[in-house]
């Protein structure tokens, strides 16, 4: 097992068109990256081929901080892959990047699965490498920011 | 009235459905299933099945109008209809299809349908089994977010956060549909009783839902005709009218990897508003409710935004006492719906619509006269749909 959940779930990889091979690029380096626009320079995720404010085609990629705050959560217990059969309970997050206007991403929650889960509570990015995968690739995890004493 | 409405001017002309099974456990492929459900509507209904000359139906339904027209021999196909959209949403949708057909002379006899055999097929229940995965579930597939339940759970999670509200607000809305299913002998969880105690032991699937807030996934089909108003008048059953049906989501709500800026909702935000005006309607008009059920908390959410009562409310409104027929303040699911009658992808809640104008639900709303269907919560598009006796008119 070389990350919070058992191997042997799909691996992410960019659709046949490349749409979000920089993304997935990104997490290989240790970088977040999201769209930016060139027309009117919001800020877009998950991407697309457009704008979806100014309607420009000029969609480049910005890299973002690793830093959010928990919008919603879930503990999964129920197993509905077989790679996940004996594992047990897990905790997804869905987080909120600071600075990016309120853009949001899956991850775990690394630790304990059992823990208490707070929507609003301050995370950081971890990077999940993969590398006995094939093809390679890497997951953007999330751990409660360390709140000094 | 405007004549760009929908209210009255087409009806219910019969209503039809196999028998319904556990998944996988269906005697009868798919195709077949459709096909039985659909004569069974043309029988109840005095129709002429080769008389049907439209098809509608939703979620990408693999048994094709073409197809069906060959096999039942129709003298002619006018209009064959998908209302796009996964899940059960488009539901409501595909009866506002069949009906603006028929209102504007584009088809005169409509079926709506849906048939699942998901042993036959697979299920919906378990996540891809592909060794790689590309576009919006590869952001969320690696993770462990993989089912409908864990998809949906994050959302109504965030509605319960922001609202305050406890998870156990949902109980009572499972406990309803059981109630009501040991009245239905149709329903697969007849005989199969649930209480509290039975409920709060039951396990978690994905938190912040329990095993009895998931639907069932069953096999069978369900049909029903609509013809115009007018034609219904000459028809065996007693009429029952469509008032209204709003199909659709909020802005952006498919922003890809849980983007969109109205999250906290079960995509019904813009579509009530639609539907309530369409009939002429509000929500202290409606005696009875067909909630679609994918997970109980996905009923909360719509029962809020269709304006039953207020979030902070939910717990107080969403006791068994006010959602069992015939006393309760909002008989909600009376035949027991997705969670125990059958998870027929939600058609088997437009049936039973139906039949409460009819007055012939197995859980009878006295004098029902305005009936609602919302189908397919926390997907995008979402429909929902009203329907009414002769006394709406």
């Amino acid at each position: 097992m070389s990350g919070y959940l058992p191997d042997g779930l799909p691996i992410p990889v960019a659709e046949n068109d490349g749409l979000s091979a920089p993304y997935w690029q990104g997490l290989r380096e240790e970088v977040i990256r999201v769209q930016k626009c060139g027309g009117c320079g919001v800020l877009q995720f998950g991407p697309e081929w457009i704008c979806h404010r100014c309607h420009s085609f000029d969609l480049g990629w910005t890299e973002v901080a690793g830093k959010g705050r928990i919008y919603s959560w879930e503990r999964s217990h129920h197993p509905v892959h077989p790679a996940l059969r004996a594992h047990g309970p897990y905790i997804v997050v869905l987080v909120e990047l600071e600075g990016t206007g309120g853009l949001r991403m899956i991850g775990n929650l690394l630790g304990d699965p059992a823990q208490d889960v707070k929507v609003g509570a301050a995370v950081e990015a971890v990077f999940e490498h993969h590398e006995a995968a094939e093809p390679k690739y890497s997951l953007l995890q999330w751990t409660y920011v360390e709140t000094s004493p | 009235m405007s004549s760009r409405s929908l209210r009255g001017r087409v009806a219910v002309a019969g209503i039809g459905e196999t028998a319904y099974y556990k998944h996988g456990q269906s005697p009868d492929p798919e195709f077949k299933l459709a096909l039985m459900a659909i004569l069974r509507a043309a029988e109840d209904a005095g129709i002429d099945p080769r008389e049907i000359d439209g098809f509608a139906s939703y979620s990408n339904d693999r048994n094709e109008p073409s197809r069906l027209s060959a096999a039942l021999g129709i003298h002619e196909l006018r209009f064959a209809n998908m209302q796009w959209g996964g899940g059960g949403g488009g539901g409501s949708g595909a009866v506002g299809n069949a009906a603006a057909a028929i209102a504007t002379g584009m088809a005169d006899c409509v079926v709506v349908f849906r048939a699942l055999a998901q042993g036959q097929f697979a299920r919906f229940g378990q996540g891809p089994q592909s060794p790689t995965i590309d576009g919006d579930k590869a952001f969320e597939a690696p993770y462990g977010m993989m089912s409908p339940g864990q998809r949906y759970a994050m959302k109504v999670m965030r509605f319960l956060e922001e609202h305050g509200i406890a998870p156990s607000a949902q109980r009572g809305i499972a406990l309803a549909s059981y109630h009501h299913a040991q009245a239905n002998p149709r329903a697969v969880m007849h005989g199969r009783p649930l209480d509290a105690e039975k409920y709060d032991d039951s396990r978690w699937i994905v938190e912040p839902f329990r095993l009895f807030d998931c639907c069932m996934e069953n096999d069978g089909a369900a049909a029903l005709i609509l013809v115009s108003a007018e034609r219904a008048r000459d028809l065996p059953h007693k009429p029952c009218y469509l008032l209204s049906a709003a199909a659709g989501s909020e802005h952006r709500c498919a922003a890809p990897s849980h983007n969109a800026p109205t999250y906290a909702s079960s995509s019904f935000t813009t579509v009530a508003p639609h539907l309530y005006r369409m009939a002429g309607l509000s929500p202290g008009d409606v005696d009875v409710v067909q909630s679609y059920e994918n997970f109980t908390g996905g009923v909360l959410v719509s029962l809020v935004e269709h304006g039953f009562f207020e979030p902070e409310a939910a717990a107080e409104f969403l006791t068994k006492e006010n959602l069992v027929a015939p006393t309760g303040k909002l008989p909600l699911n009376t035949s027991g719906g997705n969670l125990a009658e059958c998870y027929m992808h939600g058609l088997e809640l437009q049936l039973e619509a139906i039949r409460q104008i009819r007055g012939a639900s197995t859980s009878q709303v006295p004098d029902a006269e305005v009936s609602m269907v919302c189908s397919g919560p926390l997907v995008t598009p979402v429909s929902s749909m009203i329907l009414g006796g002769e006394a709406t008119l």
